[in-house]
């Protein structure tokens, strides 16, 4: 059992791992880590399984002072990590010792960074996870996000540290955003499906956890009506009497009562959750084999790291 | 219908009716009693169900395989299998902070506003918005009532609210619109101990008017 200390907790961050999925049926959202890929490869470089729970930092880094020996590895964002001072790389599993401090600098690509420790963190689950989950002040540590003064506890780990040399690159920059037609695509305007597919969309700054909001141009029905509440699934585009999109992203309501015009697939929620306010992008139609075969690619690159 | 690439969802009706919920939750069980490896959960909803799975244990065309197979199993119209729960209700009082302005609306007295709402029993059709929020079917005509123009910014867990048709009940601190009429003691959502959840689709509520005294004594046994 090792201890960490919290020296800064940066903007926002929370303790993750892959979320509730089987509360759905009574309202309880997923939750877990936004970007998923991103959160199971830190895991993966310490020797930890997928789903075990790490930190997400939104924005800018924690500072965090090392009360033992212990072994971590950052991936997602680019914040410029330090170590003592001395820049480190991501996508590694790196070993600290005793009195070792950990910093974060400038962001400098995507916005959403993950650390996992070998022996993964160690808080009670709730429903079956340690996901943080804010609006009923649940899982993580007190339900909270990181403060100032907080000790993480981190599990035992006797596994060996897998070393690479090439590390994972995955392209943030990328604008384009792979999405399926969804359940109410068309009760949309043929010029709305066209606009929502070959116009580029902005992220807003009201976009958290829960959902990303966009603006761009506006998404008309054929005729206004009142949808019955129905189930979303992550990704899920829905569309409010505004006509400007709203993605649901990993704390996303279980239900919901606006139209739903597409679905950004698995695949890409890593990259759209590293999307920040005022970044753009574009939406691309696939169909679902394509959707299904670009997630298990996902989901295999990460298993061949394992073997 | 696919709802992305790891759910998809199947339309049983196009209106809010017990007919549609019973079909629901039938094709729910048989969903479930299939036990097929790769569905994650199966969430119902008014008339139509979304089923989360993994695409890398199932294929969509097995599961409309089986779906189909279900659909041909189950019987319609059967008896839904929801428990009775019973929920006191403090109406009235600082709790209450619509439930006069309601009245005066509605042209009743307070008390019969209590005696409307509980004398009848209620439909769990979906829980949804937030954990353990049940949207009931049932509310009597005579008191559906508009929203509030503006939501406030917390209305407490445990409040009773009506909104245009429908009521229900909060399990958490939330900002809303619904007219509040009342309060019950007892926890709807309780992650940490004892039943995390009160209520599921396809129960039967029934509403019990309680005193101030009957509040308090039950939020104390609650807390112990």
């Amino acid at each position: 059992m090792s201890r960490i200390q919290v020296q800064k907790p940066g903007i926002f961050t929370t303790i993750q791992d892959v979320g509730r999925p089987n509360y759905q049926r009574f309202g309880m959202p997923v939750g877990g880590a936004m970007d998923w890929h991103a959160a199971a490869l830190a895991n993966h470089r310490v020797g930890n399984v997928a789903s075990a729970a790490c930190l997400e930092f939104t924005y800018t880094g924690p500072t965090l002072f090392f009360e033992n020996e212990v072994s971590f590895a950052i991936t997602g964002a680019d914040m410029h990590p330090v170590l003592n001072g001395e820049p480190i790389e991501r996508n590694r599993a790196c070993q600290v010792r005793k009195g070792d401090v950990l910093g974060f600098g400038r962001l400098i690509e995507g916005c959403r960074g993950y650390l996992a420790f070998a022996g993964g963190i160690q808080v009670p689950n709730v429903l079956g996870s340690k996901s943080t989950y804010l609006s009923a002040k649940l899982g993580g540590l007190e339900g909270r996000r990181l403060k100032a003064g907080d000790i993480l506890s981190i599990g035992s780990s006797d596994h060996k540290l897998i070393q690479f040399t090439e590390p994972e690159p995955y392209v943030y920059q990328r604008q384009e955003i792979r999405v399926m037609a969804g359940p109410e695509a068309s009760a949309f305007k043929t010029h709305a499906l066209s606009h929502f597919l070959n116009t580029a969309y902005k992220i807003l700054p009201e976009s958290d956890r829960m959902a990303y909001r966009l603006s761009g141009e506006t998404l008309e029905l054929k005729r206004a009506q009142s949808m019955i509440s129905s189930g979303t699934s992550l990704g899920t585009i829905q569309v409010p009497a505004d006509g400007q999109p709203i993605v649901l992203m990993a704390d996303r309501q279980t239900t919901g009562g606006y139209p739903r015009i597409a679905n950004v697939i698995a695949a890409d929620i890593p990259l759209l959750a590293q999307k920040k306010a005022g970044d753009l992008i574009h939406f691309r139609e696939v169909r679902l084999a394509e959707a299904q075969e670009l997630l298990n690619e996902l989901k295999r690159g990460l298993h061949d790291l394992s073997e | 219908m696919p709802l992305g690439d790891s759910a998809f969802i199947i339309q049983v009706g196009d209106s809010i009716s017990e007919e549609n919920h019973s079909n629901v939750m039938g094709l729910k069980r048989m969903i479930e009693a299939s036990g097929q490896r790769g569905i994650i959960e199966v969430v119902p909803a008014y008339c139509d169900l979304v089923v989360h799975y993994d695409p890398s244990v199932i294929q969509y065309v097995e599961l409309l395989q089986l779906l189909k197979s279900c659909e041909a199993g189950m019987e319609f119209n059967h008896q839904p299998d929801g428990e009775i729960v019973e929920i006191p209700v403090r109406y009235g009082g600082e709790m209450a902070m619509d439930l006069e302005e309601l009245a005066i609306e509605k042209g009743m007295s307070p008390q019969e506003i209590c005696e409307i709402h509980s004398g009848q029993q209620y439909r769990v059709y979906m829980i949804g918005f937030m954990p353990g929020f049940a949207y009931l079917g049932g509310l009597d005509q005579r008191l559906h009532a508009e929203r509030l123009k503006t939501p406030r910014i917390r209305i407490p867990a445990g409040s009773v609210g009506i909104a245009g048709s429908q009521t229900g009940i909060y399990p958490l601190d939330s900002p809303g619109g619904w007219r509040i009429i009342g309060r019950t003691p007892v926890r709807l959502f309780d992650p940490v101990f004892g039943e995390p959840f009160l209520l599921k689709a396809g129960d039967i509520i029934k509403f019990r008017a309680i005193s101030g005294a009957e509040f308090t004594e039950i939020q104390r046994a609650g807390d112990e």
